[in-house]
């Protein structure tokens, strides 16, 4: 008998591509075709989004109930915040002794003290620091006074000014988001630090020295459309005292207290027009800081206390009214993620339940390509989910939030970064569950471990139920570190804040925490593909 | 492609347990090749090992010369069906077509082909989950067919079908031999393989202790075998046994005589004046055969007494 005559049809002629196309259609095809997965994916991108917005609406109501007035339009209803001259929420309050300077010029001073006044370490506030006398001589962190040159004595407005500060130096300054540093050390009597700020246009110049001799040019600032007469002078700025422990077995707290700082100035010469003659002081902004602050002058010595800060607001902060970042609207990610990973360990695992893997690997022999395949598609459908998903809740949850509460502001490519990078997590560690699913075969013992990972580092760090150092560690170190790609607003090293994962900070850079999460899928996926590889079916 | 299985020298451990101890058989095209043994006795493993699902510690294992790992598109060079409950059971059966068709290239007019081939054309869209067991071996069938191999191996198909469908999967089954394919078929009831299979794998205890064609069996086991019908069957077992023969009493009043020929048989029961009234010789049924071949293979087996024949030698 001859068999090839009678053969019905010859094999299919083998294709000169390699087929991994095929593959990934037939994985696709699988996944549509489960309409309980379909409706799982939805229903998560519906969760998602849906708590970012009720995020959204929730800042908003709490704002109506506190108001009590007429109806307000815009955002009236949320606090008033200083924005400063790059649309970021600054803190604008300090003690200036000030005089107008007409075009270029420059002022030079030196500081020969810094001392201050600091709450008690363990005690009630005290209702005055200026007058009680529980508070004790000492200086917060971030202590500061210097020269300032300011467009206006409105809070907000543009300025650049070098400063000694009560740890970190000599710094340069402006428009309360940039931070230079020049001479390290603290200042005293013994050792003074000479400082000088000069105009030119639009340019200011920093320059230090600590005999008034030599000068060290610490840095410029650029104040574009700076006016022709600015106000220029002495300041003092103390930043809040803030004692924050961590409760064993949970939550932080501590305290926020008023402080102030006192600089003494001397060899203070000025070049250029300065047309006022005399000097005058004034409390910029006293609603924002304590309030306390004064001047003393006495021949060519002058003595400046103050308190407050110039630097941007950190968000979480305690602004007086409901502050939303867009980390807040993309809150749904945790639930949006267990959906998610749920999916993505079925996508095997349900397969390795009913036998069906020997049916996907008896088509598809090369065993490495058929889990290339399942990744590729669980990770291409997760991430379009998170997108729609982190699309929709920041966008119209800002929409929403921005009528009632303060949101924020985030450049376009912070927003684009979130946004992008939410789905990313989604699809990163989807392939995460794939293959942990691939080399456990078990749905449940798969999509245990994962969740445990990934979102349980997440919640605990942002219910704050586990001591600050800890939380750190496993933001750190667990594929949870991926959710820093979710950070809103920059982390500034020149504020002293509780910058915590419950207010929208995590402890590693946004590409960094994602590339923590990437290197868990990548170790997960290296052994499920050896595995698979080894055992029988 | 040669289509042709050849399998050579299989050995496979499951932890201390030896399901596959050389295995060697080959399977031909244009014949369907029964391939039975009691419960455990490697037909499975054989199949996943044939597949590449399973890894043997040793041997070789060859479709079509080749071995099937290296086969681009295998569902063209071989159909399997290995379990018929292996479904997403809220997939339909025509999705769950359409899938394996996209992994090989092959378009959903392939799919719906198979489906009229394999009976299932009302039923496709309904979630495969709720099928019975046959109609999910008829949508294994499908699955096997969709790239119109020229090999086909199936694991136990007859399970769960109903006698409608036992009939028409024999008819299946023959006219794929007939179209010159080498069709592989395992079960463990040979009654099942009667007037199926050409050719006959017998395996126990992890290897073929059998390779042949089915008239050869039925022919090797009823050899020299003769049926006497007497109404003195303790007289003629005497006089028989007493002349070397092995006489078995298969019935009330017959008796099955071996190691004598037809003629010295009629001559004894004549000398001794035992009465008979038939004397023709014995066919052995496929069952029969098989039972002999693995008596000491089944490695759990009911106690002796429950055994229909019972045997008395000299």
């Amino acid at each position: 008998m001859t068999t090839q005559a009678t053969m019905p049809h010859p094999p299919a002629p083998q294709s000169g591509r390699d087929g991994f196309a095929q593959l990934v259609r037939a994985e696709w095809t699988k996944l549509r075709t489960v309409r309980g997965w379909v409706i799982g994916l939805v229903v998560t991108a519906l969760v998602m989004a849906g708590l970012g917005l009720l995020t959204a609406v929730g800042g908003s109501s709490s704002c109506q109930s506190s108001g009590g007035g007429p109806a307000r339009s815009g955002r009236a209803c949320g606090p008033t915040l200083t924005v400063g001259p790059g649309g970021e929420p600054v803190t604008d309050s300090f003690y200036f002794v000030r005089q107008p300077l007409t075009g270029n010029g420059s002022l030079t001073v030196r500081v020969t003290s810094l001392t201050g006044r600091i709450p008690p370490a363990n005690g009630n506030p005290p209702l005055n620091p200026n007058v009680s006398p529980d508070t004790r001589p000492g200086l917060v962190s971030w202590a500061k006074s210097g020269l300032i040159l300011k467009e206006s004595t409105r809070p907000g407005s543009a300025y650049a000014a070098i400063m000694v500060t009560a740890d970190h130096g000599v710094r340069l300054q402006g428009n309360y988001t940039s931070d230079t540093a020049g001479q390290p050390g603290a200042v005293s009597a013994a050792s003074p630090r000479w400082l000088r700020l000069t105009r030119s246009g639009d340019m200011i110049t920093g320059y230090d020295s600590v005999d008034g001799t030599h000068w060290t040019q610490v840095g410029t600032v650029q104040l574009a459309g700076l006016s022709p007469t600015v106000q220029a002078g002495l300041f003092t700025a103390s930043p809040a005292y803030q004692s924050i422990s961590s409760n064993f077995g949970g939550g932080t707290s501590g305290s926020i207290l008023p402080s102030q700082a006192t600089a003494v100035f001397d060899h203070v010469s000025r070049s250029g027009r300065w047309p006022a003659r005399t000097w005058s002081g004034d409390y910029i902004d006293a609603a924002g800081g304590s309030g306390v602050g004064g001047y003393h002058q006495a021949g060519g010595r002058f003595s400046v206390t103050g308190s407050g800060d110039i630097a941007p607001v950190i968000a979480g902060s305690d602004a007086g009214g409901p502050i939303l970042t867009l980390s807040n609207l993309l809150v749904g990610t945790f639930a949006g993620l267990i959906g998610v990973l749920v999916i993505a360990a079925m996508f095997i695992t349900a397969e390795y339940r009913r036998g069906l893997i020997r049916t996907t690997l008896a088509a598809n022999p090369r065993r490495g390509r058929v889990l290339a395949a399942k990744a590729l598609v669980i990770g291409s459908v997760t991430f379009v989910v998170g997108l729609i998903a982190a699309t929709a809740a920041v966008t119209l949850g800002a929409q929403i939030a921005r009528h009632k509460a303060y949101v924020f502001p985030a450049t376009w490519t912070t927003e684009l970064r979130m946004v992008v990078g939410t789905a990313a997590l989604l699809a990163v560690a989807a392939v995460l569950a794939l293959a942990l699913g691939a080399v456990l075969r078990r749905s449940v013992a798969a999509v245990t471990i994962v969740v445990v990972a990934i979102v349980l580092p997440y919640i605990l760090s942002v219910a704050s139920v586990l001591p600050v150092g800890v939380l750190d560690w496993l933001l750190r170190i667990t594929p949870a570190a991926a959710f820093a790609i979710q950070q809103a607003a920059p982390q500034y090293p020149q504020v002293t804040a509780l910058y915590s994962p419950g207010t929208g900070y995590f402890p590693l850079a946004p590409w960094a925490g994602f590339a923590v999460l990437c290197a868990w899928a990548a170790l997960a996926s290296g052994l499920a593909v050896v595995l698979i590889r080894r055992r029988d079916a | 492609m040669e289509a042709t299985i050849e399998v050579s020298g299989l050995r496979k451990k499951f932890g201390p347990t030896l399901a596959l101890d050389g295995m060697s058989f080959t399977v031909q095209p244009g014949q369907v090749t029964g391939f039975v043994g009691p419960n455990g006795a490697g037909k499975s493993t054989t199949m996943r090992v044939i597949l590449g699902l399973d890894a043997a510690d040793d041997g070789t294992a060859l479709v079509g010369g080749q071995p099937y790992p290296s086969l681009r598109h295998p569902l063209s060079h071989v159909g399997a069906l290995l379990d018929a409950a292996a479904l997403q059971p809220s997939r339909s059966a025509r999705n769950h077509l359409l899938w394996l068709a996209h992994s090989q290239g092959l378009t959903a007019r392939r799919v719906d082909a198979v489906i009229e081939q394999a009976g299932l054309q009302t039923v496709a869209r309904r979630k495969a989950g709720g099928y019975s067991l046959g109609m999910r071996q008829r949508l294994g069938i499908a699955a096997a067919m969709l790239g119109d191999p020229p090999v086909l191996m199936m694991d136990e198909p007859f399970n769960g079908m109903d006698p409608e469908g036992i009939v028409w999967m024999r008819g299946f089954l023959r006219s794929l031999a007939g179209q010159g394919r080498a069709v592989l078929v395992s079960s463990h009831l040979m009654s099942e393989l009667q007037d199926t299979a050409d050719h006959l794998v017998v395996v126990g205890r992890g290897r073929a202790i059998a390779d042949t064609s089915v008239r050869e069996l039925l022919a090797a086991a009823s050899r020299d075998r003769i049926t006497v019908r007497t109404s003195a069957r303790s007289e003629a077992m005497t006089v028989l046994a007493h002349a070397g023969a092995t006489v078995a009493a298969t019935d009330r009043d017959t008796l099955t005589v071996s190691g004598l020929p037809p003629e010295r048989v009629v001559a004894l029961l004549g000398e001794s004046a035992v009465t008979f009234s038939e004397m023709t010789p014995h066919r052995a049924s496929l069952e029969e055969a098989y039972m002999e071949l693995t008596r000491d293979e089944v490695e759990f087996r009911a106690q002796p007494a429950a055994e229909p024949v019972e045997e008395a030698t000299s």
